[in-house]
């Protein structure tokens, strides 16, 4: 089983050179600490920043310059500022390459839900659903199961989803899987130590598994 | 040059009314009209309608006219910090219309360009888009969304000049320009306030013709909900 880190170790390597990239709040923020460094990549922030750089020392902190998690960051060379009009102009004008967000369910056709549990408090979307109407590519990163043992990748959705056959990639602590264009999770790659059988017993929607699935390598 | 300037935010608040609909600019706490917040919370209003990306924090901006019970609805795109909105939500004393973050911006927008509605892919297939005209475009489903507009915008910049001109930084710009324009009545505060001619034409951010009085803050204290550092 992956741990947070591991499952964004593993997303960093679904990075390519040139992309321009969204990250949400939680696991998807730590893939940045693995991109590795002979790419260039540009890291968005949705409330206005194109080059997020690395946290603040303690004497470089700016409270006019935080993340979409409200944390303060700072900004690397070749940085740019923007109102959030031109921030959404560019996500949903395709302008973004890859957006990485956690998630609370996955259906076996791509729809994701990740904003509300009807009868708990809701807090809002934010900018995911304007995210994931748009990003040519979106990676979820998220546990397989929840906190009481229910598989995250369905057939349908329970809970109301946040957009619809949008989800190309998963990385969970148990395994990779890409959403076919038909419908159904793919098995692409399973953690060290974990079974085909555990996926598929932890897998609620349609699992579509050919030959030989190989372990997860990390450098 | 038009000169804009008032006083200070107790002038720039004095005709806002109870029941109207308020704008104000700011991601979380950055960014936010402090001292015009500030000066509201001494009215006797109520019944506002609130447009902002966040609805503040309990004891800090728009949570603190929460307290108070001045406001009647929230339009919003994330709410999640603040234990007073959540009692009041649940016991239904407020209302509220939650909106996804590039909608509404691009709402705000068009309501200050004159777009009366405009389509977007966001929230399509979702409960965003119950009674909401779908259509289709290039193989692609959108919706139908409308403008948004206000009775006074509250925005806050870093320098601005009697002539209304704005200049914003960092991170700290983010709604801010687009509700400018989406006020009847636009009131911008800002950190430093010059005389017109003072700030370079090249780098306004918001020309001043979409603002109507402008001051400078008499105090920022720019409160920063998550103090991240590295080593």
């Amino acid at each position: 089983m992956l741990d947070k880190n591991q499952i964004a170790k593993r997303i960093a390597k679904e990075v390519k050179n040139g992309q321009f990239i969204n990250l949400g709040i939680g696991i998807p923020t730590l893939v940045a600490n693995y991109i590795p460094e002979n790419l260039e990549v540009v890291l968005q922030s949705e409330n206005g920043l194109l080059g997020i750089g690395p946290f603040p020392t303690e004497e470089n902190v700016d409270p006019d310059l935080i993340n979409a998690g409200k944390q303060t960051i700072t900004m690397v060379q070749g940085s740019s500022l923007f109102s959030s009009a031109d921030s959404f102009a560019m996500i949903r004008g395709g302008h973004i390459h890859l957006t990485i967000l956690g998630a609370m369910e996955v259906s076996e056709n791509g729809d994701i839900a990740n904003w509300k549990i009807p009868g708990k408090m809701v807090k809002g979307m934010g900018g995911a659903m304007d995210l994931v109407a748009s990003a040519e590519n979106i990676i979820v990163a998220m546990q397989h199961c929840s906190k009481d043992g229910q598989s995250k990748l369905l057939k349908e959705c329970s809970l109301p989803i946040t957009g619809m056959r949008c989800v190309k990639k998963i990385v969970t602590d148990l395994a990779v899987l890409d959403v076919l264009p038909e419908g159904g999770f793919r098995l692409l790659e399973r953690a060290p130590g974990v079974s085909v059988d555990e996926i598929k017993a932890k897998t609620e929607g349609k699992l579509v598994i050919d030959g030989e699935i190989p372990e997860m390598v990390f450098d | 040059m038009i000169n804009k300037t008032v006083k200070d935010a107790t002038e720039a608040v004095k005709d806002v009314f109870s029941n109207s609909v308020l704008m104000f600019g700011g991601f979380g706490l950055c960014g936010i009209p402090e001292n015009c917040l500030r000066a509201l919370l001494l009215k006797d209003l109520t019944g506002l309608t609130c447009i902002s990306n966040n609805a503040g924090v309990d004891d800090f901006g728009i949570g603190l006219m929460l307290q108070k019970h001045m406001v009647k609805k929230m339009i919003s795109s994330y709410v999640g910090e603040n234990a007073e909105f959540e009692r009041q939500l649940l016991s239904g004393e407020l209302e509220v219309e939650l909106i996804p973050q590039g909608t509404l911006a691009e709402r705000v927008r068009a309501g200050g360009a004159g777009i009366p509605a405009f389509f977007t892919p966001a929230g399509v297939g979702t409960e965003v888009a119950d009674g909401k005209e779908i259509r289709e475009f290039d193989g692609k489903l959108y919706l139908l969304e409308r403008w948004l507009k206000a009775d006074f915008s509250f925005v806050k910049a870093w320098k601005g000049d009697t002539a209304g001109n704005l200049i914003f930084k960092g991170t700290a710009r983010n709604f801010n320009p687009m509700m400018a324009t989406a006020g009847r009545i636009t009131i911008a505060e800002v950190e430093e306030l010059v005389p017109a001619g003072e700030l370079d034409p090249n780098q306004i951010h918001t020309p001043g013709i979409y603002v109507h009085r402008i001051f400078q803050g008499e105090k920022y204290e720019k409160r920063i909900e998550q103090r991240t550092v590295s080593k």
